[in-house]
């Protein structure tokens, strides 16, 4: 039993997840090609300019929806605890790759959390925003004076999502380990253990939960 | 055909073909002249070739209601009471008005879909448009529209067809009454000096040119009873100017953001090559199931469900 | 127009009044514009709505519709009262000093000889000069005289106070004083106004008379035949003007010459009545050469037919049993079944003649009724229920209508006669499509069906087909060319003009002063005497070189008369013949002959000494304050309502019933129960045109149809407000003839005005939409409009009637 690794996400989880990874590149890629010249050739991924407007808030509503399911999914576990406030303020620590001193923490640390909360809010206003700038169907309800500021927004929103997904990117392939339990599933109980030693200790005990450290919330 | 008078070029971030030189033309519009005859917009669907649909009456003189991707100029009527009581009914050709500052190229995300040639005229080239709509999120006077039906912006070419042979753009060769003038841009502006002179004989004080600043000046200019208050006129901006919001958006936001989004990727990158990968040893894995919670460091709140409050606590 | 369009660029100030020639005529307007930007001109606009014109004007009044003589009868009392007139002008040029008979009264708000039971003036004998012992016409130069044109007009306007003008028109006083004022200073001799007007005058019932006091007013200031002045009809198609100088009416002839009544059946006295001698001594009374138009006009229709021995054809010609059959009386007429079949060419009668209720129903007794036009009109179809648009009874019009397309006159080439008098050629643009014929086809073929008929079975008047001039190369089509030059006239034989040139047989003239009355000239219209010359075509000329600079351009195309520009041009010079000043030199004498930057309209060889005076038509050589008896209802200008008046009282005559309205206008017995009351129709409604649309026609095209798509009325904000009516909301209107219903554009442009001490709110009725076309269907506007008109031309009171309007 000891040595047998943990499920840290199911089947469907990892296809959810995915599904908004996929997504997310396809909505960044097309987004970016709109938003800087420089980037613009990204456009013929999608089979150029055109296309790229029609499919682009349609790979963003897709995405929010998907992302929306993961939410529902995953929300409990992005309360934050106590011990998330000193693994912040040691996150320096953490960024070097030392342990001394950072507390355990849950399912997800507080850099996880922090990164789930600014995509929900994120997505949230990439979706509003998005839809008073979709010109071929809600445009024309809406004043220039709100289209400008959706713009805007919708720029400012999707830069820091990008922003987001590339620490998060970077934390997958920094953290090793991570990457695999997104696609198979599975960690290894010393990864459990030393990530998210909490979380370890709450799948691995035998008692019922009403262990002192909890979740909080 | 190749084009060497771009002076601009939507998302292009080097020079584009502008090796010819062109004098910089305008269309002015004498608003004091202009009797609402719609003739421009009736030689615009003419030249270009356009059929708005037959609409409605919404109850004024506007018609087509609004400028449409059909409909790329549009008498707009105002009736306004002056400071003596006295009516007067505004007329005023709305239109693009090919700034010196294009908002629409400045937004357009799609490489030479928006261009601005040497003379002064903003065209835009449907051919390269995605129809994504930012041309008209970008332009201080509302001007382009999305077609329903092929979903390209459209907007007054200036009729750069006909300037291009030497030709006046085709609603001023129609206008009856001389209100539209087409030449060079300083000639423009020497005509309009002499009809405000007039309109100030006629009492019209604040009588005056309207070639906004704020855009860099325009190449559509009018002649105004009240240059003081172009809003009179049907909301004619009194100070256009790209507005801040697409200036953030398209001006310092694109390069800091991509180079924000650059940074980020390196200094993931300098993380891995510094500090390296974060790999959990096997060995360090417990033989035992750990349940000695109690070794953490103190400083670690814990949370107790059963204390009053709901509140953690320290951990002595 | 007696000035032209270019011309209105010489004016100082400009009166737009019933009319909106930015709206109507935006083309023209550019000479306005001109004027404006480059003669520092004033543009003065008064009309019940603040119209397109208003928009650029420097000073807009409003005024109730049909009220405009009480205006201009203030305007002449002012003019009269403070010596703002043109002095030598005046009493030179005008019959002011001339003495009226003793028999000619005014009381009470109606002319002596009036007969009540017949409603008209049937004694005009007092509506004269009194004669001399010499044959002359007795004048009194110091104009002391009671009985001269000057104290009678003077008495005459003396009336019209600014307060009552102002309690008639709804115009405040001080507005009215404001633009009399600045029309004032166009008695200065270096100073013209012109006036523009359109069918906001002509349609009323006094619409002749309105525009009569126009012209006195244009004459107390001195500026008819002056650059920049003139009484200006702007017309209201393309070639209106064309029609009337052809004489397409049913009492005239071509060239303004009239068909004789039954009356009239002696041949010499029939010329000799219309060759008017001179009233004073030296004048050239140009209509002495009557006989000279008209024997070449027979001459062009009979050829060889008309000979000295039968009065070059006299009996040819029809005669009238009454004075006329104007569109009103034959749809009259048709009511009554005594027309059973019709040609409609190019007209809609059901649009275009008022009460289209009363049109339908007689159209519907028709047994055949034949449209030739380029469009399907109303009319073409005005058995076919369409909606609440058209809502007849199909099954109960048994009248066989017989549609024939015709080109349009983009296809086909030819000339059009527009405001200035100018014969304008133009070429086809494009081939008529599907089967279209033109006009001169379809016509051909059934003249030439007829003589074939006439030829076989004989019949009643076959002469006057039979004997007809038919030479022209191809029989079932004359050429434009070929009658474009009959109409300017060719030698029979060889003739000598008063130059001593001869031309020979054959050789097409070169003026109307070459017509003979002895049957060796030929025209088929003597005013066009001139357009298509020895040198060809004149009316294709298009030269536009002005080296004057005064705007006459007589190189381009061909104006009539003779290529002059402006009527009675001899007025712009003094008596000396010298020009009243340099900015204004039309005509002068230059010591040997008249010359100058238009053609003199006086005889060129006259010194100004010989006392020969400019309005040579005339025969007393100057121009008329004093009608004498032309008009039907008097001699000078008298406001009286529209015949549906929205205050129920003249005025100007509040005891007299008889003078509310027109005592002479032209109403027939069964339209009075068609008239309602202002207590049932509260509102003066006006009808008219939009510039974005030509009259029932370019509701075909799309482009017209997209910028002016759906019908509307308008109604202004004060009655909008008290009757819940918001822009955009339908309304219904209602007159006591029928109802339309509408778009509401409720605006600020129609004020209500204080007419009569009551308030009167006015509504505009454009009129283009109907239930044919692209546009969005409609209802015909002269539903509502009364089946009435002017006792001179006939012309509908389309511009003053009262509605009632209900938001749906």
């Amino acid at each position: 039993m000891k040595d047998k690794p943990i499920l840290r996400y199911n089947a469907n989880e990892r296809t959810n997840h995915w599904l908004v990874a996929i997504l997310f590149i396809m909505a960044a890629l097309s987004g970016l090609a709109l938003f800087h010249p420089a980037l613009f050739w990204l456009s013929h991924l999608f089979g150029g300019g055109p296309w790229t407007r029609i499919l682009h808030p349609f790979m963003g509503v897709l995405m929010f929806v998907f992302f929306f399911f993961l939410v529902l999914r995953f929300w409990r576990a992005n309360f934050f605890i106590a011990n998330d406030r000193l693994w912040l303020k040691r996150i320096d620590r953490v960024m070097r790759n030392e342990e001394e001193g950072v507390p355990p923490i849950g399912k997800y640390n507080p850099g996880q959390k922090l990164l789930f909360w600014t995509l929900l809010l994120c997505m949230l206003i990439l979706l509003l925003s998005g839809i008073v700038i979709w010109r071929a169907w809600f445009s024309q309800y809406f004043d220039i004076g709100a289209i400008r500021l959706a713009t805007l927004l919708h720029a400012l929103a999707a830069f820091v999502l990008v922003l987001s997904i590339i620490v998060h990117i970077y934390a997958g392939i920094w953290i090793k380990g991570s990457v695999g339990a997104m696609l198979h599933g599975w960690v290894s109980r010393a990864w459990a253990k030393k990530h998210h030693e909490l979380w370890y200790r709450d799948v691995t005990r035998e008692d019922p939960p009403d262990s002192q450290i909890s979740k909080k919330g | 055909m190749a084009s060497q008078d771009i002076i601009a070029r939507s998302a292009t971030t080097t020079a584009p073909p502008s090796i010819r030189q062109q004098e910089e033309v305008a269309k002015l519009i004498d608003t004091t002249k202009c009797i609402g005859c719609k003739a421009c917009q009736v030689a615009c669907s003419e030249w270009n070739e356009l059929r708005d649909e037959v609409g409605h009456s919404y109850g004024t003189y506007d018609n087509p209601h609004d400028l449409g991707a059909e409909t790329w100029t549009l008498m707009r009527f105002t009736e306004h009471e002056n400071a003596d009581g006295n009516l007067e009914w505004l007329i005023r050709k709305d239109g693009c008005m090919h700034c010196a500052d294009p908002g629409c190229l400045k937004a357009c995300p799609s490489p030479g879909a928006i261009i601005k040639h040497a003379n002064g005229i903003v065209d835009f080239n449907q051919d390269h448009c995605i129809g994504c709509g930012y041309c008209i999120t970008g332009c201080p006077f509302n001007i382009p529209r999305i077609s329903q039906k092929d979903h390209k912006a459209y907007k007054c070419t200036l009729c750069s067809d006909r300037v291009a042979v030497g030709l006046e753009p085709a609603c001023v060769k129609t206008c009856p009454t001389g209100a539209i003038v087409f030449g060079s841009k300083e000639d423009m502006k020497e005509h309009a000096a002499e009809r405000i002179v007039d309109l100030k004989s006629r009492g019209f004080d604040n009588a005056g040119l309207y070639d906004p600043d704020g855009v860099g000046g325009t190449h559509v200019m009018y002649v105004l009873h009240h240059a003081d208050q172009p809003k009179l006129y049907a909301g004619l901006p009194d100070q256009p100017v790209i507005s801040p919001l697409v200036g953030l958006w398209k001006g310092v936001s694109k390069p800091l953001a991509l180079l924000a989004m650059g940074a980020a990727v390196l200094a993931g990158f300098f993380h891995y090559v510094r500090i390296g990968p974060n790999r959990v040893e096997e060995d360090e894995h417990p033989s035992t199931p750990d349940t000695s919670v109690h070794v953490v460091d103190p400083a670690v709140h814990v949370y107790d469900p059963h204390k009053p409050g709901g509140q953690g606590e320290e951990r002595p | 127009m007696t000035n032209h369009w270019t011309d209105i660029a010489n004016a100082n100030l400009i009166l737009v009044m019933g009319g909106n020639a930015a709206e109507a005529h935006p083309c023209g307007f550019k000479w306005v514009t001109e004027a404006k930007a480059h003669n520092k001109a004033r543009l003065i606009v008064v009309d019940p709505r603040f119209t397109r014109t208003a928009s650029v004007a420097d000073y807009y009044a409003p005024i109730r519709t049909g009220t405009d003589i009480a205006f201009m009868g203030g305007l002449i009392n002012y003019l009269l009262s403070n010596d703002k007139i043109q002095h030598e002008y005046v009493h030179n040029y005008t019959d002011v000093s001339f003495i009226v008979k003793a028999g000619f009264t005014f009381e009470d708000g109606l002319f002596s000889g009036y007969d009540a039971d017949k409603r008209s003036y049937t004694d005009k004998s007092g509506w004269s000069y009194e004669i001399g012992e010499d044959g002359f016409a007795k004048v009194d130069p110091t104009l002391q005289d009671p009985r001269c044109v000057f104290q009678l007009m003077k008495q005459h306007y003396s009336r019209y106070t600014p307060e009552l003008a102002s309690q008639v028109c709804g115009m405040p006083v001080d507005s009215m004083r404001k633009i009399w004022e600045e029309i004032a200073t166009c008695s200065q001799p270096g100073k013209t106004m012109t006036i523009l007007y359109a069918l906001g005058w002509t349609q009323h019932s006094i619409g002749s008379q309105i525009i009569r006091s126009a012209a006195m007013v244009q004459l107390l200031l001195g500026n008819v035949g002056m650059p920049g002045g003139g009484v200006n009809a702007l017309r209201g198609h393309s070639n209106i003007q064309g029609l009337t100088d052809l004489g397409l009416l049913s009492n005239l002839l071509p060239g303004y010459l009239t068909l004789p009544s039954d009356a009239e059946q002696d041949y010499n006295a029939f010329i000799a009545k219309r060759a008017s001698k001179p009233l004073r001594p030296g004048q050239l009374s140009y209509w002495q050469n009557y006989g000279k138009f008209h024997v070449s006009l027979m001459k062009a229709w009979y050829g060889a037919n008309a000979t000295a021995e039968n009065n070059w054809g006299y009996d040819y010609l029809p005669k009238l049993d009454i004075p006329g059959y104007d569109v009103l009386k034959m749809f009259d007429m048709m009511a009554k079944e005594q027309v059973n079949g019709y040609f409609c060419q190019g007209f809609n009668p059901i649009a275009a003649l008022p009460d289209k209720n009363r049109v339908t129903a007689a159209l519907s007794k028709l047994k055949w009724l034949v449209v030739m036009d380029p469009l399907a009109t109303e009319t073409s179809e005005f058995w076919r229920n369409a909606g609440p648009f058209n809502d007849v009874d199909s099954a109960n019009v048994q009248t066989e209508v017989i549609r024939l397309p015709t080109t349009c006159f983009a296809e086909e080439d030819g000339s059009l006669v527009n405001s200035s008098r100018w014969l304008q050629w133009h070429w086809k643009g494009a081939e008529g499509p599907g089967q279209a014929r033109t006009d001169v086809w379809i016509m051909s073929a059934l003249f030439l069906r007829l003589r074939e008929r006439y030829q076989k079975e004989g019949g009643a008047w076959a002469e006057s087909i039979l004997k007809l001039n038919w030479p022209y190369k191809t029989a079932h089509e004359p050429t434009p060319e070929e009658i474009a030059k009959e109409f300017n006239g060719y030698a029979v034989a060889d003739v000598t003009d008063a130059s001593g040139a001869t031309i020979k047989a054959g050789q097409q003239l070169g003026a109307f002063a070459q017509l003979k009355d002895d049957g060796s000239t030929a025209s088929g219209c003597w005013i066009f005497c001139g357009s298509w010359t020895e040198q060809g075509n004149q009316m294709a000329r298009r030269d536009n070189a002005d080296p004057f600079g005064m705007k006459q351009n007589l190189g381009w195309a061909w104006a009539w008369p003779a290529n002059r520009r402006i009527l009675y041009n001899r007025a712009s010079a003094d008596v000396q013949g010298k020009p009243w000043s340099p900015e204004k030199r039309l005509v002068w004498w230059n010591g040997k002959a008249w010359g100058g930057t238009d053609v003199p309209d006086f005889k060129a060889d006259v010194p100004p000494e010989a006392g020969m005076n400019p309005f040579i038509m005339n025969p007393e050589g100057v121009a008329r304050f004093f009608a004498l008896d032309k008009m039907a209802e008097g001699p000078f200008p008298e406001h009286y309502e529209p015949f549906e008046t929205p205050i129920g009282v003249n005025p100007m005559h509040p005891n007299n019933k008889k003078a509310i309205s027109n005592p002479a206008g032209r109403v027939f017995d069964s339209v009075w129960d068609t008239l309602g009351q202002a207590k049932d129709f509260p509102y003066a409604a006006t009808t008219y045109r939009l510039t974005e649309h030509f009259h029932f026609w370019t509701k075909h095209c799309p482009i017209n149809a997209i910028t002016q798509p759906e019908q509307f009325v308008e109604i202004g904000e004060v009655l909008a407000k008290e009757k819940g009516i918001a822009a955009g909301d339908r309304v219904r209107v209602s007159s006591k003839r029928g109802h339309i219903e509408a778009v509401a554009v409720v605006t600020k442009r129609i004020r209500p005005l204080q007419v009569n001490n009551q308030t009167v709110h006015q509504i505009g009725i454009p009129l283009h939409w109907g239930f044919t076309g692209v546009t969005r269907h409609g209802y015909l506007t002269n539903t509502l409009v009364p089946f009435l008109g002017d006792g001179n031309t006939q012309t509908p009171e389309s511009k003053s009637f009262l509605v009632n309007v209900e938001k749906i």
